[in-house]
């Protein structure tokens, strides 16, 4: 089944100024459609914590997001440094952002983990200096 | 209780999207500098109190459909921030309290107009 909408979005490395633009696209986007509030939500808080992690550890990335009859996917992915250790990287609290991210209340450890409990599925795949790929489902019922 | 009743009893400032402060309703507080947490916690209509005030807590605000953002203790709020709030529709107000005094009263001010 193809989507009923596809959107590309690109992330901007170490941009702060524009992180989080294609989280709220994506959030309007949704509100426009009368999806309910509950699921722009969940979709909201996935999509951010993936967009971010493009910006902080990716040197940026790409988005794309389909809208399907009965449930919305998220691709996000980058080229950057990729992930060593997945297991600990979903650990809550672990974390390898510098202090300059930390100052402006990033690098809490709790992205990946933010991204789990919101999505129906999620799948991460990551390979060292070839980048980093976070797939998200959200179904719409 | 909306954003222009609570800032007008306290005298707290509103730096942006004044004209929206009495159409927007409170639903209760959230209190935290961890933009994650934040993002994972604040309820539809919440304010949200931070010392942050770097650009990307406009888009906490607006992804999780807060009420307002609430800057304790007079902290300046950086222009860019201001600039992308007013764009996005996010309201941000500026308290001379702490984040202890600013709930403390909402608290007040919500039971008052509960309790009558």
């Amino acid at each position: 089944m193809s989507s009923l909408i596809r959107k590309e979005y690109d992330i901007p490395a170490n941009d702060f100024s524009r992180a989080g633009e294609a989280s709220s696209n994506v959030r309007k986007l949704l509100t426009q459609l009368g999806v309910n509030p509950t699921i722009i939500k969940r979709t909201s808080i996935a999509m951010y914590e993936a967009e971010l992690n493009a910006v902080i550890h990716g040197n940026g990335g790409k988005a794309r997001v389909e809208i399907f009859e009965d449930r919305i996917e998220i691709l996000v992915y980058d080229e950057g440094p990729g992930i060593a250790d997945i297991e600990l990287a979903m650990q809550e609290g672990y974390s390898t952002a510098p202090d300059y991210i930390r100052e402006m209340g990033f690098g809490a450890g709790m992205g990946l983990s933010n991204i789990k409990k919101n999505s129906d599925k999620f799948v991460i795949e990551s390979e060292l200096n070839k980048g980093t790929r976070v797939y998200i489902t959200i179904y719409l019922y | 209780m909306t954003v222009k009743d609570f800032t007008e009893q306290f005298g707290y400032e509103i730096l942006t999207c004044a004209d929206k402060a009495d159409k927007t309703e409170i639903t209760g507080v959230y209190i935290c500098d961890l933009l994650s947490m934040a993002m994972a916690r604040v309820k539809d209509g919440n304010m949200w109190v931070t010392v942050h005030t770097n650009v990307n807590i406009v888009a906490v605000a607006y992804l999780t459909n807060a009420a307002c953002i609430v800057i304790p203790e007079n902290i300046e709020v950086e222009e860019i921030t201001v600039s992308k709030a007013a764009e996005k529709g996010i309201i941000i107000i500026r308290a001379p309290h702490t984040s202890y005094e600013i709930c403390v009263n909402y608290y007040l001010k919500s039971s008052e107009l509960s309790h009558g």
